[in-house]
């Protein structure tokens, strides 16, 4: 066996796009769907127990189901109610709805974490329910599960390759194509591969950092960071 | 008016009765402290206080604010009656400072510069105005409950409830807790504290209330009750070193 990687390298264009679609596609979802997760995640705190009855049957429905399956729901089902959308924006769609149950379940145990006493704190110094969970809650619950939350991200940047069957061009629709085009298979997704580890990689450095900065005096390692140099 | 007013206040945790039918007032700039065994009742008289915890019957009055379990109610009594827990409950996440403002900034709308200089006065008031940027958790015991009390005080409460404040704390730092709160009784703040500090009662608060089984057992000027018990109970319990 002999790989040949010419005829694939000079495809690169291509590739570059997929990385770049990747990389949006993932990057959009991980906030817009953060952002979800976390008014999920107030309506289940704050609001009354029918809001936190349906927010749970959203959760269970989108993490009890593959994400294959909820793409194509989305891409082949709300056209016929009359809501049209590229392949691309039906991939957004369902990253954000897919990230934002398995976010607001980790986030609800970060919130669920914190100590009564905190809650009760800040009740005591007159804020209200939703000043406590919004200046209270919150930032310490971040802290807790933002390792958690920085594995899910990577899964949906990996998961994203998913989109590729409604015909999304990102790094694995990329590679489908130059694999139609150089029949050389093998060395494409030996690329692919490659492509997809450094990304995951990066993202999960990038995270740890982003979470250092964000979570410094309220995470664990921080803390110890702390007294080490005080020693 | 007297500035604390319960009257027959009972409260159940399902089927226990933690407090029995309990009255007693404070009046405006007193100090009271409320003594007993773990287990009597005395957090959660204080918590029911400041709403806390509900009660089944009785009144309660503090500051002027009839407490019911109104979150509206709740929130304005909250504005003028501060207290001061066991574990400091510093919000971990921000600095001393941010911890102080919070709420004046965010419920009482105080503009950022004037909550600085509300926060600066009362880190001097407890001593630790060189903690302005500090995060609690790199602060000793001691400096953090001395930071909770400043973050209350931020709040110009009518009426302070502390709730054994120095128990989390070594020995040889619950000294500057207690001069703080010396100086705050000097000061004039009306102040209802649990305590296992028998000396401190004593001395600083004019009234001693001795709780015990959910209820009021003894009560009277500090010195006599302390010198003189007038129940096996109380004697029991001050010669037991208060323990
Ligand atoms: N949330 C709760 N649910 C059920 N029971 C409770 C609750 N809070 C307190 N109790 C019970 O009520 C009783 C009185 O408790 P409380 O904390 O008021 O006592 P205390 O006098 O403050 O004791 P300590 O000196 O140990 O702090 C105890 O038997 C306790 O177990
Ligand atoms: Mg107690």
């Amino acid at each position: 066996m002999s790989l040949q990687f010419e005829s694939v390298l000079a495809e690169t264009d291509i590739i570059l796009d997929g990385i770049m679609l990747t990389i949006g596609l993932s990057a959009s979802a991980i906030v817009l769907g953060l952002i979800f997760a976390v008014l999920l995640v107030a309506l289940r705190t704050l609001a009354g127990r029918w809001a936190g009855i349906a927010v749970d049957c959203y959760v269970e429905l989108m993490r009890n189901t593959p994400f294959l399956v909820q793409l194509f729901m989305i891409f082949f089902g709300l056209p016929l109610v009359g809501i049209r959308m590229s392949g691309t924006q039906a991939a957004l769609l369902a990253m954000t709805l897919n990230l934002a149950a398995y976010a607001t379940e980790i986030i609800r145990a970060g919130v669920d974490s914190i100590h009564k006493s905190q809650l009760e704190a800040g009740l005591s110094l007159a804020l209200s329910k939703r000043q406590v969970f919004q200046y209270v809650v919150l930032q310490p619950a971040f802290a807790r599960v933002w390792p958690a939350l920085s594995s899910q991200f990577v899964l949906m940047m990996l998961a994203s390759s998913i989109c590729s069957f409604i015909s999304v061009q990102e790094l694995s629709g990329a590679a489908a194509i130059i694999e139609q085009r150089t029949f050389r298979s093998f060395e494409t997704y030996i690329i692919v591969t490659v492509i997809y580890l450094l990304l995951a990689l990066s993202l999960k450095v990038f995270l740890l950092w982003l979470g250092q900065r964000l979570f410094a005096p309220v995470s664990g390692l921080a803390r110890v960071d702390v007294k080490a140099e005080a020693a | 008016m007297p500035a604390v007013l319960i009257d027959d206040v009972h409260k159940r945790f399902g089927n226990l009765e933690v407090l029995k039918g309990v009255s007693l007032t404070v009046e405006p700039g007193q100090v009271v402290a409320l003594i007993g065994r773990s287990g009597s009742g005395k957090s959660t008289l204080l918590r029911c206080i400041n709403g806390l915890e509900a009660i089944q019957s009785g009144r309660i009055e503090v500051a002027g604010h009839i407490v019911d379990q109104d979150p509206k109610h709740l929130r304005e009594l909250r504005k003028d009656v501060g207290i001061v827990f066991q574990s400091y409950n510093l919000f971990p996440h921000l600095t001393v400072s941010q911890n102080i403002m919070l709420s004046p900034r965010i419920t009482q709308n105080v503009p950022q510069a004037q909550a600085e200089t509300l926060a600066r006065e009362v880190l001097a008031q407890v001593g630790l105005s060189e903690k302005f940027d500090s995060y609690p958790d790199n602060l000793s015991g001691g400096q953090q409950q001395r930071v909770a009390i400043a973050r209350s005080l931020a709040m110009r409460p009518k009426v302070m409830l502390f709730d054994e404040v120095t128990s989390a704390l070594d020995p040889e730092l619950t000294g500057e807790v207690l001069l703080v709160m010396e100086k705050l009784a000097k000061g004039g703040m009306t102040m209802l504290l649990v305590t296992h500090e028998m000396n401190f009662a004593r001395n600083v608060a004019s009234t001693t209330i001795f709780m015990h089984q959910g209820k009021i057992w003894e009560s009277g000027p500090s010195r006599e009750l302390f010198s003189n018990p007038q129940t096996p109970e109380l004697r029991n319990f001050v010669s037991a070193g208060a323990h």
